[in-house]
């Protein structure tokens, strides 16, 4: 399952969905707002997504890891809207019987939701200008 | 020529300066439809960093485009 949520996500009550008396292992991952990037210093980060294909793709995701590395459950929830520094932007949770399909499931997910969800982010940097991430950086190695 | 409506996103919505629009344009496939609306915006970015969905499917840029289409064009990605 695959949500796209303008709330804080909370990870303790995420992580209650994946219990399954199969499962062994559990791997979270949580990824953070953090207050630099590139030698900039951050204020705070907007993600704008286009909800009806972030989740048909996050759902070809989390298919793919299943048939990669067979889990028992995987749940993956993404921020959209403003987000201030040390809030959770993206969660990842999976749990399966070992800890093996946890973790490389896990990453799995992680990895391929960055670089195919229609999902971007704008920085908002403490000398008040701001910048789409990746894409300017895109441009200017072409 | 074939109607086709496009639909901008993140960086390619700023730079255009609106959301969506629709155009009358000779286009056989989503990479004509992207040098089209780089020509009429003046963007640089190149096709290859980014992703086009034809009719809310994901595509290719020799996807072909047909009379009617909305092609919606994605700036490169930055999730998580």
């Amino acid at each position: 399952m695959i949500l796209l949520t303008v709330d804080p996500i909370s990870p303790d009550d995420l992580r209650k969905q994946l219990f399954d008396p199969a499962a062994g292992a559990y791997c979270g991952f949580e990824g953070w707002i953090r207050n630099q990037n590139d030698g900039q210093a951050v204020l705070r980060l907007e993600y704008e997504a286009y909800e009806p294909l972030a989740l048909t793709e996050g759902e070809k995701i989390l298919a793919e890891a299943q048939h990669k590395y067979p889990f028992s459950h995987a749940h993956c929830v993404h921020r959209t809207g403003s987000l201030e520094i040390g809030e959770c932007a993206v969660w990842v949770g999976v749990s399966a019987p070992h800890r093996d399909e946890a973790f490389q499931a896990c990453r799995y997910i992680i990895d391929q939701l960055k670089v195919r969800l229609p999902i971007w982010k704008k920085e908002h940097y403490v000398d008040g200008h701001s910048g789409w991430v990746n894409c300017e950086r895109c441009a200017k190695s072409a | 020529m074939k109607t086709i409506t496009v639909r901008y996103f993140a960086m390619f919505r700023e730079h255009a300066g609106l959301d969506e629009e629709t155009l009358t344009i000779e286009a056989n496939t989503a990479a004509d439809v992207f040098s089209a609306t780089r020509e009429r915006h003046g963007s640089a970015e190149p096709s290859g960093h980014c992703k086009v969905a034809i009719n809310d499917v994901m595509a290719d840029w020799g996807s072909p485009v047909s009379d009617g289409d909305t092609v919606l064009l994605f700036p490169p990605v930055a999730g998580g």
